[in-house]
């Protein structure tokens, strides 16, 4: 993996007088690739001096070199055939991302609206709010892996127990953060609304939902590590195709290089995804200055 | 005369906020502002000057007496009394330009109609460069003046201001001060200007209300009897200065002797 990423350093380098911004880009790719670089050398020169059992710890070169080989274990009409697939391989292992991702955007997505939602309805009912107020502040604290055995006895096996649980990781969040926030909207901005002749719709489309978004897109961004690990978890206990089954299949049949290999995948998907929310936000959110108010 | 502007009749106001002490804020204020007055507030701080903008706006319930609005009883918010703020309190979602059209799209205004009509609001404010710029890429005066624009722009009949120019330097603030006499004879408004600066009443005020300490009653009402523009040259500004540096030192000094036999 640190093969392309320094060859993409080199070929900028030659270019003279960069912009400050390009330059800044340049030298936090080039501590990253250093970064990795170097933990993988470790890995690498262990093995080399025989102290790392590769059977157990292959190091890099092994798991990344033995493409080939490790794809098919992606290739589910391959798997599924019992023959060595070929060229399916790549598309194997795009489907078990896409699927991997789809649970994890449509569980961070409905959890997202949802939580706002609720957390609006509490702020805004108060018969709601004193019904489901404690049930929310009890059910909260509860680890979304807990929820597992629920979401299988509800949902049965398949897509949505997964999606379920990136929902409960970040709905219980998303409605707390939103309750708090909503009541620490600077006062003068309601005011505002109130003299111009605001609906108690319009300022809260318009006022409220704009100054809570922030930090709920905070939230919903501190959570999405956590939301990754419940997925996997969710679909290695047989969701069908995703990550979370490839892992717990390769640790089934002790296949270390399948094992590293997933893990690097899910570490490169789970820092795209980070990227990813990043990006967004700084769009939705244009009126906040990069490094401001955690952008 | 005509009738007037605003008209509060022993207005009292009592704070009771949960879980600790009532404080009566106001007592038996009685005031009546004529169209297009520019009348200032002075008085020692925490005598209710805020407390009663907010209940002119509406934005709080008066506890005694009536406010009264062109013979109409105040009783809710309304863009015809503009409120604005030390801090300016402009959305930073927005851009100065939407900011500015905020209450007339809340009306129902459409786009390209409120467009005109903010970008002409900010142009005689004096920031028609701004239009696209968020908030917090203008400086303090330059919010305060898109403030200004945002409550303009609904056509106020009376304008009030607490303390808008108290977080700005001095030579922003004189600006500010020439800006405002600017947009009060262009608008036409009664404009209700709180303050502590009493540089500030004697050079932008038809009249001063002098406020007494907690609780706030009117002490006095002086006339600035000034051709404008005033000069702080001018031996009468310093006699007006005097004077009300006497009139709130005595009420400082009640203040603090309150607080002490507390
Ligand atoms: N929302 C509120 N709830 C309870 N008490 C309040 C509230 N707002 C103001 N008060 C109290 O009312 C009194 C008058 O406050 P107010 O802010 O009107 O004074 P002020 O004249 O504007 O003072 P300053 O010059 O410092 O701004 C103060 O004692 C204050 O603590
Ligand atoms: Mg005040």
């Amino acid at each position: 993996m640190s093969i392309p990423a320094s060859s993409r350093q080199s070929a900028p380098a030659s270019v003279p007088r960069l912009s400050p911004r390009a330059r800044r880009t340049l030298s936090s790719l080039g501590w990253g690739v250093l970064s990795i670089g170097l933990f993988a050398g470790i890995w690498e020169a262990l093995w080399a001096l025989g102290l790392v059992n590769p059977l157990l710890l292959p190091p890099p070169h092994m798991f990344l070199s033995d493409l080939g080989r490790t794809l098919t274990f992606f290739d589910h009409e391959a798997r599924r055939i019992g023959s060595q697939g070929s060229g399916g391989a790549i598309a194997g292992l795009l489907t078990t991302i896409g699927w991997t991702s789809f649970r994890v955007i449509v569980g961070l997505g409905l959890g997202f609206v949802a939580g706002v939602g609720v957390g609006a309805m509490i702020h805004y009912v108060r018969l709601f709010r004193n019904l489901v107020q404690p049930l929310i502040l009890l059910l909260a604290p509860i680890s979304p892996v807990a929820w597992l055995p629920v979401a299988i006895f509800v949902f049965g096996v398949g897509d949505v127990p997964a999606i379920f649980l990136v929902f409960i990781t970040v709905f219980f969040m998303i409605v707390l953060a939103t309750v708090s926030q909503i009541s620490s909207v600077p006062k003068n901005y309601l005011h505002v609304a109130r003299i111009m002749g605001a609906t108690e719709r319009q300022t809260f489309w318009r006022v409220i939902l704009p100054a809570i978004l922030p930090s709920l897109f905070m939230t919903l961004r501190l959570n999405l590590f956590a939301a990754w690990m419940v997925v996997l978890i969710a679909e290695s206990v047989g969701v069908g195709i995703g990550l979370g089954q490839i892992t717990s299949m390769a640790r089934a049949t002790f296949n270390a290089k399948l094992v590293f290999f997933t893990m690097v995948i899910i570490g490169v998907l789970g820092f795209s995804f980070d990227w990813a929310l990043r990006k967004v936000q700084q769009k939705m959110l244009w009126w906040i200055q990069p490094g401001q108010g955690g952008i | 005369m005509a009738r007037p502007a605003l008209s509060l009749r022993n207005v009292g106001k009592v704070w009771s906020p949960e879980g600790r002490q009532t404080v009566e804020a106001l007592r038996d204020f009685s005031l009546d502002v004529e169209p297009g007055e520019f009348v200032v507030f002075l008085g020692p701080s925490g005598c209710g000057k805020s407390t009663l903008l907010y209940m002119i706006a509406g934005l709080e319930e008066t506890t005694s007496g009536v406010i009264e609005q062109d013979g109409m009883v105040v009783t809710e918010p309304s863009a015809e009394r503009g409120l604005i703020f030390q801090d300016a309190s402009l959305f930073p979602w927005l851009t100065i330009a939407d900011n500015v059209a905020f209450g007339l799209s809340v009306q129902g205004v459409l786009p390209q109609k409120r467009k005109e009509q903010a970008e002409s609001i900010l142009r005689s404010v004096g920031l028609s460069d701004m239009l696209d710029k968020k908030p917090d890429e203008l400086s303090g005066g330059m919010r305060q003046r898109a403030a200004c624009a945002r409550a303009l722009a609904m056509r106020p009949k009376v304008l009030m201001m607490d303390e808008p120019f108290a977080a700005l330097d001095v030579q922003t603030r004189a600006k500010m001060q020439d800006f405002l006499l600017q947009i009060w004879q262009d608008s036409k408004a009664s404009i209700i200007l709180v303050t502590h600066s009493i540089d500030e009443a004697v050079s932008l005020a038809d009249r001063v209300v002098v406020f007494t300490a907690r609780p706030g009653r009117v002490k006095t009402i002086v006339p600035i009897d000034l051709p404008r523009p005033r000069m702080s040259r001018d031996p009468r500004y310093h006699e007006y200065r005097d004077m009300f540096a006497d009139l709130l030192a005595d009420e400082v000094d009640r203040a603090f002797a309150e607080q002490e036999a507390r």
